[in-house]
């Protein structure tokens, strides 16, 4: 029925058809709530804050509480100056926060107006800030107006003024969900290391019932810690597309080193986090984290041969694809189709590293796979009936194609829109392998079960 | 005297009032937006997509950077009976290079690539708001590919700065109209009331409340020629010139393409509502007066009878668990929320705020003019008006649309969308049932004794559902 895609592939080069990404402001405002006591701001027209607002809430089912500078003709002529400067008085003077993040539109970029001057030339109340990032909707994609924005941290916020540097390490944890976020800290609290980790959307968009509405909810990396950042003695930068930039702009700034690491998602890339932590800080690993590891290892043999030669296509944003794809291959499966619509270039980010890393692996398993940057889902959809899968991971956008070929359909990703509680449960860590596991299993499992006649139906899988 | 409380911003006291309470009983609306606040509005391109997206066998082209076609990728839930190339999505991707040098070419190409693919026989191009400050000549790239193609290529002036969602309400009907233009010639105005055919303006087939409404029409003699723009089909929507009258559900977004259409075509127009049992069944007994046509008069009150005899059991059942709650309303237009006082009523529930994004005066004097002493009435509220009207005036349900449902959630409060988001048909007599289900099943959840728990909820000292 909503099969519209026809298998044979050609050329195209007027577009995208039914994208795997989205635009800069949403990365941007996603950031932004992950400062305590922060209010985005859309400096564009009001669509384009109600549409992430919309989008956001769909996702994480939480109110998302930005404010607009309501571009209407007259600021297209003759620049949103003027509209911004009022943003700020109104924004201050109504909801008080601490922080007024900015985030620019395709509309005002491509008008030009210049924020660092107007934000200079604006009333802001002593003790308040406001930071901003230039977002335009037409680079690169959600995932680069995350690390735009939290570069606006570093750039605004972060400050060396210790003599030495401090016995902590900072965390830029990427465009993942709050029940991430919070699984990274828990990680790198068991390891006993003080950390901040900004932006930190836990506690914001995962905040609990209380029967009050909170402009800003308890969560949020507070803004002192952002400051302090500057003094730590290392930035760990998770995933090189949404946290990369701000980690070596930090360095440069405040000569705190950067490393980056993938998204710790699955057994390889969570070692590689705690025992990078663990060389730099010279800890030992808790005996909680290798009793997580080793139960997860547990699982892993107890469950191989479900996944044994099980293909699967994989889309979404890159750090995320990054990750998951290591772990697929390290149950069994063969990711023959990787696609992200975010360009693998970005300015003054990374450069190709998103296909580069991911035929490393397929190579190191002897796998061939098709693997894109900055494609659409309609191509992933033709060639996935040209080189059919068993098992389909990504965000919700997947459904169309998992019910025209009918395969089994694991969500992961941003956004989600038609199931709930992923924001609170982690992907990443053991704990969060353990239930990538589960998950890619049941869909598996489920549609064995589905698919087998009465004398084939098992009963001890 | 200001009489606002501290969290209401002085510029937006004339957009509040209380009824009763004040002499002035009109108040300010269809104005900009202040810069600065958490507005819930969106903006033009938002308004014609979501009036021209149900059109489901076209293409519908936005032209310019991609979050303007990711954030309206099949949200509408306007359901077809047939094909499904509606629910696509498809952009130009304007990257840098395009903003500098122009996307007149790259729009070209992918009419062209998509045409190829799809065979559809109307294309709407919508202008993003960059596409207006780049300058790109819509009108002569479509033109072009219109004549290459031998089909209909529609711009859709919908750049996000130039209004708010009335404008692009406004430029989708322009939208239509410039599809319908071409057979005009065929058919020329003339006493149209032979024939019983109507055509019905503002109904997006959420749930498939289009073919509800459509059954009824039928089963009192009267033939939908084309629904604006529910499960439409350009050949359908082509043939509007042929009806002898125009019915305006949604009069935010329908009501210019029905003056339009009078003034082009000669068919008159009329508003109805079938939100509620009384809305529903006085809206039937205006279209079978229009007609003057007795027989159509009998089977109207029959259908009336039977539906409303069919529904009365569940109705009272309900009325029973929900009488004296208290709801509070916030809505896109403002003849829905009108139409949905009404229907609070019918079922005892008391409406204590009642507010719009885009309604106009003479909706806001209606509401006025209906609502109960003490509701609250205002226009384009931001949450934080929200939440301190519906905390004061302890509403137990709010309806609204996406962005509302968290914050309701979050005081206690229950919640029922009607917008986007609705899971079932709301029109219509089966509908009323279903909307007095839906806010049973939130009302009376009994999750809300949790959140009693942590302090939410307005549930105390009611009895129980």
């Amino acid at each position: 029925m909503l099969d519209c895609t026809p298998k044979e592939v050609i050329k195209r080069s007027g577009g995208l058809i039914n994208p795997a990404k989205t635009c800069q402001p949403i990365g941007a405002m996603y950031a932004a709530l992950g400062i305590h006591n922060c209010l985005p701001h859309s400096h564009g027209s009001q669509g384009c804050c109600a549409y992430h607002r919309s989008h956001l809430t769909r996702h994480f089912r939480e109110p998302v509480m930005a404010t607009t500078s309501s571009f209407t003709e007259g600021a297209s002529v003759f620049g949103g100056g003027a509209n911004l400067k009022t943003a700020i008085k109104n924004v201050f003077d109504i909801y008080n926060p601490d922080v007024m993040a900015v985030h620019t539109t395709c509309l005002s970029e491509t008008i030009g107006d210049d924020i660092s001057t107007i934000i200079k030339s604006a009333e802001v109340p002593e003790g308040k800030v406001v930071i901003h990032a230039n977002t335009p909707s037409y680079q690169g994609s959600h995932i680069t107006g995350f690390s735009n924005m939290v570069k606006g941290m570093v750039e605004y916020l972060a400050r060396a003024d210790t003599d030495g540097k401090k016995e902590q390490v900072n965390i830029i944890p990427g465009f993942v969900d709050p029940g991430d976020m919070r699984e990274i800290k828990r990680l790198v609290g068991k390891m006993g290391i003080k950390f901040i980790m900004f932006p930190d959307t836990s506690g914001v968009m995962d905040s609990p019932m209380t029967g009050k509405f909170d402009m800003f909810p308890a969560g949020g990396a507070q803004v002192e810690d952002i400051r302090d950042a500057g003094n730590s003695s290392l930035t760990m930068a998770l995933g090189y597309y949404a946290s990369s930039t701000p980690a070596n702009l930090l360095e440069r700034n405040c000569r705190v080193p950067a490393i980056t690491l993938k998204t710790p998602i699955g057994i390889k890339a969570t070692d590689d986090f705690l025992m990078t932590l663990r060389s730099k800080f010279t800890l030992e690993i808790p005996y909680e984290l290798e009793e997580e590891r080793g139960q997860l290892v547990d699982v892993m043999t107890d469950t191989h041969h479900h996944f044994y030669d099980k293909k699967v296509a994989i889309f979404g944003d890159p750090d995320i694809l990054t990750g998951l794809t290591e772990f697929v291959l390290s149950l069994g499966m063969q990711p023959v189709h990787v696609l992200t619509g975010t360009p693998s270039g970005t300015l003054g980010g990374p450069q190709g590293i998103f296909e580069k890393e991911i035929n490393e692996m397929l190579a190191a398993a002897r796998l061939e796979g098709r693997v894109k940057a900055a494609g659409d889902l309609f191509e992933l959809h033709q060639w996935i009936k040209n080189e059919p899968v068993d098992l389909l991971m990504g965000n919700t956008y997947g459904k169309y194609i998992a019910r025209a070929e009918d395969i089994p359909f694991v969500r992961v990703g941003f956004p989600i829109l038609d199931r709930s509680t992923h924001p609170y449960l982690p992907i990443v860590g053991y704990r969060g392998a353990l239930r990538l596991v589960e998950m890619i299993s049941n869909a598996l499992l489920d549609r064995q079960d589905r698919d087998a006649a009465d004398e084939d139906l098992e009963l001890v899988m | 005297m200001s009489t606002a409380a501290p969290n209401v911003i002085e510029e937006r006291e004339s957009s509040i009032l209380v009824k009763g309470r004040q002499r002035k009983s009109h108040l300010k609306c269809d104005a900009d937006s202040i810069a600065g606040c958490v507005s819930q509005r969106a903006c033009v391109y938002c308004g014609a997509r979501v009036v021209l997206n149900p059109v489901t066998d076209a293409i519908h082209l936005v032209h310019g950077p991609i979050g303007c076609a990711s954030y309206t990728w099949d949200i509408r839930g306007s359901l077809s009976s047939g094909s499904e190339l509606y629910r696509n999505s498809f952009s130009t991707d304007l990257k840098e290079n395009d903003i500098i040098f122009g996307g007149e070419k790259k729009l070209a190409r992918a009419i062209d690539e998509l045409v190829e693919k799809y065979k559809a026989p109307v294309v709407f191009v919508y202008a993003t708001c960059v596409v207006g400050v780049i300058g790109d000549d819509l009108e002569a790239v479509c033109k072009k590919a219109a004549q290459k193609h031998g089909i209909q290529v529609i711009p859709v002036q919908s750049s996000g700065f130039i209004g708010n969602k009335s404008a692009g309400y406004q430029a989708a009907c322009d939208a239509l109209l410039r599809l319908i233009e071409p057979r005009s010639a065929a058919c020329p105005p003339g006493n149209k009331h032979e024939v019983k055919s109507i055509n019905y303006l503002g109904d997006f087939n959420l749930a498939g409340e289009a073919w509800i409404i459509t059954e009824y029409l039928r089963q009192i003699g009267v033939e939908v020629n084309t629904v604006f723009t529910g499960d439409s089909k350009c050949s359908n929507l082509q043939k509007a010139p042929e009806a002898s009258l125009n019915i305006i559900q949604c009069a935010g977004s329908m009501f210019y393409l029905a003056q339009q259409l009078e003034e082009l075509y000669g068919i008159p127009y009329m508003r109805v509502s079938f939100l509620g049992l009384e809305d529903t069944s006085a809206s039937l007994r205006s279209i079978a007066a229009f007609f003057k046509d007795l027989q159509m008069k009998r089977l109207a009150e029959e259908l009336i009878q039977r539906e409303t005899a069919a529904v009365k059991s569940q109705m009272e059942g309900y009325r029973e668990k929900l009488k004296h709650k208290k709801a509070a309303i916030y809505v896109g237009g403002g003849f829905k929320a009108i139409s949905l006082i009404k229907q609070f009523r019918e079922l005892g529930i008391d409406v204590v705020m009642v507010g719009t994004q885009t309604g106009r005066e003479e909706d806001y004097q209606t509401l006025h003019d209906i609502a109960d002493d003490g509701t609250v009435i205002l226009d384009d509220a931001n949450p934080s008006e929200l939440e301190r009207f519906m905390t004061e005036k302890g509403a137990h349900l709010l309806v609204g649309g996406v962005k509302e449902r968290p914050l309701a959630y979050k005081l206690g409060v229950a919640f029922i969308d009607h917008n986007h988001d609705r899971k079932h048909p709301l029109s219509g007599y089966v509908g009323a049932v279903n909307f007095a289900r839906e806010v049973h099943a939130t009302v009376c959840s009994p999750v809300w004794k949790y959140a009693r728990g942590t302090g939410g909820g307005n549930y105390a000292g009611l009895p129980q559902c």
